[in-house]
Order: structure tokens, then C-alpha cells, then sequence
């Protein structure tokens, strides 16, 4: 942060003149530092409207004892650095939060701890925030009591970096957020969604991990999202998916990895996606694809161990399948170009009877259905004739 | 020693026993005889509780054997057909035997000895002939000093120096004090064993006599004539 | 009793088409976790052996051998022993034998390439099945006098267990498809032992599916407690009750 040579330093403790934050802050000026001693500070609501750096050594506590927003910043450029935030107030009407930024821009809230808080970190349209390395642990049980852990409500430019979320009701939220970076953040065991993303366009995350949510993430009604090397895992339940893409346009998705989810990725309306180079291990379905999806390329993907490998509901197929490697491939490569000879239908025929009938899965690898699957690869009947990877890899892809 | 009482079993339709009442006392050789499928082995069976009559009581010693198991042990069989578990050698089903009976000393070997069944001990039974496995039933019979013996065809397949040694076995214990059954087609074989007669016809016992009572109501010295006479007169 | 137990097991053990089995196992479980790329896939192929070859062979196998043996058991029914006692030592060193040829054949390489909860859950409905088909042997061979009728009563009990059972239903599921069929569907799988382990497996090795909507209730029924007493006590009377109900009628057969 650069700092004015008019800037002060600004000390608050027990043995300092400040004993408040808040009068620190009344003291403050444009460009000020205010360093926090450790302490238990009970400030009600901090509210922070200058440009200011608030440092905290050794984690001082903001207790917001159950009933008031801990801080709000109003005020560009104001840093956050270094606190322990707990016990924020709850309400349904406002959302409370550990830290709230209304209207902003180049706030940096960075390297904190967040105990108990409803919503955790709230950006309320801002602009070039920083989010980064803060641990956020809420305790609600149920998705009234809780609010998401990082929050983002109309955002251009922001950069959520490095925290780790858990136990909120989604992780981490985007609505209205364009030209934005999720990175190295670790969204687990949170109520809902790990990410929960909507109307939010030209967006990328990179190097998440997204695990054991209570339905998964889920990316809606935006377009060109690009994803590289995330992890989805564990997401398990009948609505839960490792990634759910609803109504997405010209996403890009490269070196996911999506392990033991009820399904990796559910698709319902997605458009022109990419797939590239992801692994899709030990789930239930590797890929739910329904029949509203138009141009979806799945490129030199890996499908290791998956239940089945693809679900569909529908007929049409307008989906391209090359050069992946499934496992489940049973073909020959008889000119060793390393390709099968023989197409793979990755749908296999009791996938569409279990989506039909789902409590025919309880009849899954038993005599009888392996005897029909079989029949069904000679003769194909009930799935989709056009649903196949022409081209097969005979090694994994990578 | 053991006591029928109208003992009556039926197969299906087929009257196996009809109404046998028979007592059979020690120190005697009783030959079960008749046409085949006269009920013989049926009634073998029923004493050795194989088959539960449906009518009628059996004492053994006085005690009835209707459910109860332990009167066996007093009691050697030698089955028509004997068949023993085929990866299993001798010295295993002797061991066996001796385990199930509970018994390890004062063993009546003779007959092990006389067939020279101990140089066999490592055998597997589903390598024997048929002859070597009567030896062996033989043997098993006679093992554990029986008071009462109960040989199904026991001559059937030994061969002539065999069968004398068997018959000479018999005798002997006879001669002891036991009750000896054998049923038998040869009835040239049980000529000087037997001592007294069971004539079985479809299911009904027909008469029990003493060797002697038969000679004089036949007038024919031989045990062979004087059967073969008492089957003529009651095929009329 | 345990003098008969004793002998029946170094008899069967020592039997060519028990040795063939054990031999054949063991290279059918090593030649799947070698060959397949991973080791999941391995268990896959090693789920069909257990579900379809160990009921297979174990009743056949016991059929024939309680029909070979019927001189023997005459013979020991005429000593000194209960009637109960012989059939229940041939029962126990029948099962036994099975159970040691199948945990030598497939046990091992199980404990070798997947020792975790799934390889031994494998192992434990392995061995049960082995046990319960040699059960439902012993109620053929008490119920027909005939060879041939016995064996062929053992085919067809088989083929109904491994095979029409699940078509069955898999007729009634598509006919009453409009119902919520779930909780039918778990009493259903208890009258089949082939179908309860094979869900028990399948809990195991397919739980990302399991978990989706009727999966978890499935999950939560035969995953928690009560529902795994439930399947072993159910699967514990597939023994139980074959072998009282033979034991009965062995103790008032004519041989």
C-alpha cells in the first residue's frame, strides 16, 4: 500500500492513548495506518469511512456479540488486515456480516479470521477488491440461520484469493460480478453450494478446491466462464453435482479434477463449453448431459472408474466426444495409432433405465442388467445413436 | 436281545414290512432269507434305525430304540455295499470309526489281521476294489467287539480264502455268545453257520425256525435243499 | 461331532474339482488385479465371480458330494451317533471346506491388492454365499432320493437365484414404476442372497451413485446400522433356516 509522508501511525490497545478502534479511526486521516494490539474489543458496529489501514498484531478480536455487523467500510482504498472477527449479529432482513463494503473500490480485506459470523464477507457493489488468505468458519446449521461466506453482490475487478470457507450457506456467492478471479480458495462442508455463481459473465477461477458441499457448485446463466485445474469432490446426494452448469454460454473448462461426486458435472442448457484435459474419477455419473445442451466439446478428457460415464435424458445428441480415455472402452487399436478402431458409447443402456426408474439401481451389476448392457452394445436400441466418442484414446488422454 | 413287534413300513404304495413280529436271542446265527425284494434289508435297516417304521416297536435289550441312538454301540454292520469318502485312506476311516465309537483298546483286530488290511492303512478308499472294501466293512464290523452283528450280503464279494476266514470269524463269535444277522443269497455259505432261519415273503415274515425244526418239517438234510423247497411250496 | 467335522474337511480338501475350484479362483483374482489398470475395475470383475461362479460350484459341488456320499452317511448313521449330529458335521465341514478354498482362491489376492472395507466386505459375502448355497444344497439332496433330480433341482435353483429372480424384478419395477418402489425393493432383495451381497458390495464400490435420490435411500437403509444387522441376520437365515429345515427332515428320512 502506498502511503503519503503526511501518513500517520496510529496505535490502539490498553496501554496505548487509544483504547477504541473507533477513536482511533474519528482520529484518522486519508492514508493513516491504526495498529491494533491483541485485545477483546467490543465496538458494536466499526464502520470505517476513511482510506485508511487498519492492522491488527496478533489478531485483536472484533466481537460483534451476536448483534451487530462487525465492520462496514464505506470509505475506497480502506485495508483490512489481520483481525479475528466473532459472533456477528443475525437477521434475515439485513445481511449481517463480519465485513461488509458498500459501494467501494480497492478495499483489501486480507488475513483474517472469521468466527460465527452470518454473512461472512460481503462486497455490496465494489470495484478492484481484494479478497485474500481470510478463514471464515461459520456454525449455523440450517440455510435460514446461515449466510454465504464471501459474498458478492454487483463487483467488477475483484480478486478472491487464498481464504478458506466452511460451514456457511454457500461458500462463495457472485451475482452481478463481471471480470473477476476466484484463486486457490477452499470451499468445504458449507450448507448449500460451494460456489454459487449467477448473471455473473467473463469470469475465471483457478486451483479451487470445492469439497463435500451440501449440493455441490453451481454456475448459472453466464457466460464465457473459464475454469482451470479445480477440484470437485465428495459432492453427494441426488441434487448434489460436482459442478452444476445451468443456462451457461461459451464456457471453457480445462484440468478439472471431479472425484467421488454423486455426478462430476450436471449440464442443462449449456452452449458452446470446451472440455479439455479434465479427470473425472470415482463418481456416480462422470457427466449428466440433458438434451438442451448444443455444441458442449469434451476433448482428451480422463473417465477413470466412474459408475457410469454419461446419463442423458433425451435423444438428440448436438455434443461432440473426442479423444477422451474411458476406461470402460472394451475396443482394439489394430493400426497402433494409440485410438480405438471401434467407437465408445459412453451411455450405457442402464444408465437411461436407472433415469428412468431410479430404484432399478438396485438391480445395478447383477446378472441380468450386465446381460442387457451387453446386448445393448451389439445392438443399440434405447441409447442415443449418436452419443459416442468416435475416436477413443486406447491410454489415458494424459 | 432284540424284540419285533408287528413292525409294519410302507414305501409309497409298496408294503416293505408287514406286521414282523420276531424275538432273536444271543449266542445265535440268524439267516435273513427270501426272494428279492422281500423286505430283508428293510428290516436290517428298521433295527439299525435307518428306517423309522411306521407302526410297531423294536427293543434292544429290553429298551426301545425309537429315537434313541446310543444302543449302536452294541451293534457291528457291515453294509451289502460299502462306500467311504474317496480321498480319505484307511487308517483315516479306522480312525474315524475308532473316534466316533470312543474306543482305542480291547479292539478285536483279527479280521484287520487275517485280510493283512495294516499294510493297507495308507490307501485311498477310491483307489480300492470292490473285494478290498468289504474287507474293510468286515473289519469295521467286527472292531469294536460287538455284542450283536448285522452283515448285509457279507460274502458277496471276498474271495473263497477271505470268505473262509469271514466264515470262521463268525463262528467264533457266535460261539461267544453274540447274535450274529446275515442275510445272504449263497446259501451254500451259511450251511454250517447259521443256527436258526427268517423267512421273509413280500414284507411278511413267514416263518422263524431253528435249523433243526426246518430239516425235520422239510425231511432235507441240506440247508440248501430244504429252502429251496419252502420257496417252491409258497410260490403255489 | 467334531471327530466327523474333522474328516469330511481332509476328505474335501483333497478333492480334484475342490483343488480345480481353489486353482481357479486364485488365478481368476490375481489375473484381474494384475491385468487391469486399476484396481476398482479389478474388484468389478471379481464381483461377477463371487456373485455368479461361487454359488454356482458351491451348490453343484455340494449336491454331488452329499449324493456320493450316501453309503457313507448309512454307515454312519448305524453307530452310536445322533442323526442331528452327523448331518450337521457333513453340513459344517462342507461349508468349511468351501469357505477355505474360496478365501485361499479369492481371500488372498483380495488381502493383497484391496485391503480395505470394500475387498473385505467382498470376502465376507464370498464366504457366506459359499455357506448358504451349501445349505440350499443340503434341502435338494434331503427333499429328491434321485441323483439326477437333485443335480438338476440345484441347476435350477441357481439359475433362479443368480438370474430369473432379478428379471422378476426388474418386471415388477417397470410395472409399478408410477409407485414409490424403494422400501419393496429392499424387502424384495432379502429373498434373494445373490442380491442382498451384491448390494451390500455395491454400497461399497458405487457409493457416488448410491448416494443420488432412491440410492440414498437405499444408502440409508443397508449403510446404517440397523440395516446392516438387518442384511446379516437375513443372510445368516438363508443358512439357518435351509439347514434346520434339512436337519428335520434328515432326522426322519428312511436311507
Amino acid at each position: 500500500m502506498y502511503c503519503s509522508a503526511t501518513a500517520a501511525n496510529i496505535y490502539v490497545g490498553a496501554k496505548r492513548s487509544h483504547k477504541t478502534v473507533s477513536s482511533a479511526i474519528l482520529s484518522a486521516r486519508d492514508g493513516d495506518t491504526i495498529f491494533v494490539d491483541a485485545g477483546h474489543y467490543r465496538e458494536k458496529n466499526l464502520i470505517i469511512d476513511k482510506s485508511i489501514i487498519l492492522k491488527g498484531i496478533d489478531f485483536p478480536v472484533l466481537d460483534g456479540e451476536k448483534k451487530y455487523e462487525i465492520i462496514s467500510i464505506t470509505a475506497n482504498g480502506a485495508v483490512v488486515d489481520g483481525f479475528k472477527l466473532i459472533h456477528s449479529g443475525v437477521s434475515s432482513l439485513e445481511d449481517l456480516s463480519g465485513i461488509k463494503v458498500y459501494d467501494s473500490r480497492d478495499v483489501v480485506i486480507r488475513n483474517n479470521i472469521l468466527e460465527d459470523t452470518f454473512f461472512g464477507i460481503y462486497i455490496q457493489n465494489g470495484i478492484n477488491c481484494s479478497i485474500e488468505n481470510n478463514q471464515l468458519i461459520a456454525v449455523g446449521f440450517e440455510e435460514q440461520q446461515s449466510g454465504n461466506g464471501i459474498h458478492c453482490w454487483k463487483g467488477d475487478s475483484l480478486k478472491v484469493i487464498g481464504n478458506q470457507i466452511s460451514g456457511h450457506r454457500d461458500g462463495i456467492y457472485f451475482e452481478f460480478v463481471k471480470n473477476s478471479v476466484i484463486w486457490r480458495n477452499v470451499s468445504k462442508n458449507n450448507l448449500r453450494y460451494g460456489l454459487h455463481f449467477m448473471f455473473s459473465n467473463d469470469d475465471m477461477y483457478v486451483n479451487n478446491v470445492f469439497r463435500n458441499n451440501g449440493s455441490g457448485v453451481s454456475v448459472m446463466y453466464s457466460n464465457r466462464i473459464k475454469m482451470f485445474s479445480n477440484y470437485f469432490e465428495e459432492n453427494w446426494g441426488d441434487a448434489a453435482h460436482g459442478i452444476l452448469l445451468k443456462e451457461i454460454s461459451d464456457g471453457f473448462m480445462e484440468g478439472n479434477y471431479f472425484t467421488r461426486n454423486t455426478s462430476g458435472i450436471y449440464m442443462e442448457g449449456a452452449n458452446r463449453i470446451y472440455m479439455k484435459r479434465n479427470v473425472f474419477e470415482n463418481n456416480g455419473w462422470a457427466l449428466k448431459i440433458q438434451a438442451s445442451c448444443m455444441d458442449v466439446v469434451l476433448e482428451l478428457n480422463n473417465f477413470i472408474g466412474n459408475t457410469f460415464d454419461v446419463g442423458t435424458n433425451g435423444s438428440l445428441v448436438l455434443n461432440k466426444f473426442k479423444n477422451n480415455y474411458w476406461d470402460k472402452y472394451e475396443g482394439y487399436d489394430l493400426d497402433k495409432d494409440k485410438i480405438g478402431d471401434i467407437p465408445y458409447r459412453p451411455v450405457s443402456m442402464y444408465s437411461m433405465i436407472v433415469e428412468k426408474y431410479p430404484p432399478a439401481m438396485i438391480l445395478f451389476r447383477s446378472f441380468i442388467t450386465s446381460l442387457l448392457d451387453k446386448t445393448e452394445k451389439l445392438i443399440p436400441s434405447l441409447t442415443p445413436e449418436n452419443l459416442k466418442d468416435t475416436a477413443p484414446m486406447m491410454k489415458r488422454a494424459f | 436281545m432284540i424284540q419285533l413287534k408287528n413292525i409294519s413300513k410302507h414305501f409309497g404304495k409298496l408294503r416293505a414290512l408287514d406286521s414282523v413280529t420276531t424275538i432273536c436271542e444271543k449266542s445265535e446265527c440268524i439267516a435273513l432269507i427270501g426272494p428279492n425284494g422281500c423286505g430283508k434289508t428293510t428290516l436290517i435297516k428298521t433295527i439299525l434305525g435307518m428306517v423309522v417304521p411306521d407302526s410297531g416297536a423294536i427293543t434292544f435289550q429290553g429298551n426301545n430304540i425309537i429315537n434313541h441312538w446310543q444302543y449302536r454301540d452294541q451293534i457291528g454292520y457291515m453294509p451289502q455295499m460299502g462306500r467311504y469318502p474317496d480321498n480319505m485312506t484307511i487308517g483315516q476311516v479306522l480312525g474315524m470309526m475308532k473316534d466316533i465309537r470312543g474306543k482305542s483298546e480291547g479292539l478285536d483286530e483279527d479280521l484287520i489281521k487275517a485280510f493283512s488290511v495294516q499294510n493297507l492303512l495308507n490307501k485311498r478308499m477310491g483307489t480300492l476294489s470292490g473285494g478290498t472294501i468289504q474287507k474293510v466293512s468286515a473289519a469295521l464290523a467286527f472292531l469294536f467287539n460287538p455284542s450283536v452283528l448285522i452283515l448285509d450280503e457279507p460274502t458277496a464279494g471276498l474271495d473263497p480264502v477271505a470268505s473262509e476266514l469271514f466264515k470262521e470269524k463268525i463262528l467264533a463269535e457266535r460261539d461267544k455268545g453274540k447274535l450274529v444277522l446275515i442275510t445272504s443269497h449263497i446259501l451254500s455259505d451259511l450251511d454250517d453257520l447259521v443256527t436258526r432261519i427268517i423267512y421273509m415273503q413280500e414284507g411278511k415274515l413267514i416263518f422263524h425256525k431253528s435249523i433243526e425244526e426246518l430239516r425235520q418239517d422239510t425231511g432235507e438234510e441240506r440247508l440248501v435243499k430244504s429252502i429251496a423247497q419252502v420257496m417252491i411250496s409258497n410260490y403255489e | 461331532m467334531n471327530k466327523i467335522i474333522k474328516y469330511v474337511i481332509t476328505d474335501i480338501l483333497r478333492n480334484k474339482i475342490v483343488l480345480i475350484y481353489t486353482g481357479f479362483l486364485l488365478a481368476a483374482s490375481l489375473s484381474v488385479f494384475s491385468l487391469e489398470d486399476n484396481s476398482s475395475k479389478g474388484l468389478l470383475s471379481l464381483l461377477n465371480i463371487i456373485l455368479i461362479i461361487v454359488p454356482l460350484v458351491s451348490i453343484i459341488f455340494s449336491t454331488i458330494y452329499m449324493y456320493n456320499s450316501a453309503e457313507f452317511i448309512e454307515l454312519l448313521v448305524s453307530q452310536p451317533l445322533k442323526r442331528n449330529a452327523i448331518w450337521l458335521s457333513l453340513f459344517t465341514g462342507l461349508a468349511s471346506s468351501l469357505s477355505i478354498a474360496f478365501l485361499i482362491g479369492a481371500g488372498i489376492p483380495v488381502l493383497i491388492y484391496q485391503a480395505n472395507l470394500v475387498g473385505l466386505t467382498m470376502i465376507l459375502t464370498g464366504v457366506l454365499l459359499s455357506v448358504i448355497f451349501a445349505a440350499i444344497a443340503f434341502l435338494a439332496t434331503v427333499k429328491t432320493r434321485d441323483k439326477a433330480k437333485g443335480i438338476g433341482a440345484a441347476i435350477m435353483l441357481w439359475l433362479y437365484f443368480s438370474l430369473l429372480f432379478d428379471g422378476l424384478v426388474l418386471f415388477i419395477l417397470f410395472q409399478f414404476a408410477d409407485y414409490p418402489m424403494e422400501n419393496a425393493m429392499i424387502a424384495l432383495s432379502a429373498l434373494n442372497p445373490i442380491d442382498l451381497s451384491r448390494i451390500l458390495i455395491l454400497l461399497q464400490l458405487d457409493v457416488s451413485a448410491m448416494m443420488g435420490y432412491t440410492g440414498a435411500v437405499f444408502k440409508d437403509f443397508f449403510g446404517a446400522s440397523n440395516g446392516l444387522i438387518f442384511s446379516f441376520f437375513v443372510l445368516l437365515s438363508w443358512i439357518v433356516i435351509p439347514v434346520w429345515y434339512s436337519t428335520l427332515k434328515f432326522n426322519s428320512k428312511d436311507l
